[in-house]
């Protein structure tokens, strides 16, 4: 337990350094190349470097190669092939506009190393108080689903400064401790990368941003979070941390009535009061999201709303943490 | 504190999400269909998935229900 420890402290550290280290360079080579894009919720015109994939990706990579020289599992070859897969899909996105169906089926693509490596095994789905349920041709097709659902709820929630990594420290470091809850300590362990590779992004990605993560830095953060799940047997525990940014999914979707992307979208959701806080849009063709819904009792500042999702990740992880508990128990 | 009706809607998450636990593994787990034979595997699995299938759509219905119940009187405050 004293050897696991110590390396869950290493490849932490090296998760953090990495990324922290690395992310200033990623801009600066960004900005020169002018792949830049416009931050619309600053009253002064700014331009901010995307994307940030790269940085989360070699962070990633660096921590659970780590990892995987101490302990060989074909766990951990999943994970880092999984999420490497998805970061290409993003950073494809990032780089051209892909249709709307494209990312998920492509993300489904992904999923497959979790299964071509048997890393998914027992196919069983665990509920909390009742146990679970051997669903052993249903969880393939569960596998392929939880990926791209996973990847796109976490990169619907990357609407303002801050927001997608701050969101997925939050969650990230919930599922962690659901994982030691449920005594899944080497998943625990693997874990541990996307919370410190998400803090040290947010270090950037923090109002004002420095950079955004795009495309493949959401994706790959939501995606290597659905192979935890998958691999720590977690999955519903994992969804509840998530459930802010499946609300925004959600209220989308049930708004929109289709798979569309963000920008195919006409009519913003938010517009600007005359002291450029946000406010909720009064347009009732523009769709319904999670930052409307906040704005919906007044405006607030880009950083206020911010925060407001913060406590509704804080609030979501201490549920899956509760819920977490409740899986050791039987009715 | 602002947002307070999407913390209720997150626990009314949360609360379908448990419930949907409590059908699906006492109930609908053990239902067993035999009489088709090499097929029963197949049929009982392709049952199963349609409830629980069904079981979602009836998840997405609620929470739309609750959704327009909650935030409709929030938006019109």
């Amino acid at each position: 337990m004293l050897d696991k420890t110590i390396i869950g402290i290493l490849i932490s550290a090296i998760a953090f350094v990495t990324v922290y280290a690395i992310t200033p360079s990623l801009i600066k080579v960004l900005t020169k190349r002018n792949m830049v894009v416009k931050d619309y919720n600053k009253e002064i015109a700014t331009m901010v470097a995307r994307p940030g994939g790269p940085s989360i990706l070699v962070g990633i990579l660096a921590s659970e190669f780590t990892l995987y020289a101490f302990f060989s599992s074909t766990d951990i070859l999943a994970i880092i092939i999984t999420t490497s897969l998805a970061f290409f899909v993003g950073f494809a996105d990032d780089r051209k506009v892909l249709g709307g169906w494209f990312k998920p089926l492509a993300l489904a693509a992904s999923a497959l190393p979790i299964i071509l490596l048997g890393a998914y095994t027992p196919p069983h789905l665990a509920f909390p108080l009742f146990g679970s349920v051997k669903i052993p041709e249903l969880y393939l097709g569960l596998i392929v689903i939880i990926i791209p659902v996973m990847g796109n709820t976490v990169n619907s929630i990357d609407v303002l400064n801050g927001v997608a990594s701050g969101f997925m420290t939050i969650a990230s470091f919930a599922l962690t401790v659901c994982l030691v809850i449920v005594h899944h300590y080497d998943t625990a362990l693997a874990s541990l990368p996307l919370g410190f590779v998400s803090l040290a992004f947010y270090k950037y990605h923090k109002i004002p941003s420095k950079i955004f993560p795009g495309d493949s830095g959401a994706l790959t953060l939501g995606s290597m979070y659905g192979a935890l799940s998958i691999i720590g047997h977690v999955e519903i525990v994992a969804a509840i941390a998530l459930l802010p940014a499946v609300i925004n999914s959600f209220l989308f979707l049930s708004s929109v009535k289709r798979i569309v992307e963000h920008r195919q979208i006409k009519a913003n959701p938010v517009v600007h009061t005359e002291d450029f806080k946000l406010m909720a849009s009064t347009d009732k063709s523009a769709p319904v999201t999670l930052v409307r819904l906040i704005l919906a009792n007044g405006p607030l500042t880009e950083k206020q709303v911010g925060f407001v999702i913060f406590r509704l990740a804080l609030f979501s992880a201490a549920l899956a943490i509760i819920t977490s508990f409740m899986m050791e128990i039987r009715l | 504190m602002k947002g307070t009706s999407i913390f209720f809607y997150i626990f009314v998450m949360w609360l379908l999400i448990i419930a949907g636990g409590a059908l699906i593994v006492p109930i609908i787990a053990h239902i067993s269909i035999q009489g088709f034979g090499k097929l029963d595997g197949i049929i009982d699995s392709v049952v199963k998935a349609g409830i629980a299938l069904t079981l979602v759509a009836l998840w997405i219905l609620i929470m739309s229900k609750v959704k327009n119940w909650i935030f409709h009187q929030q938006i019109r405050h």
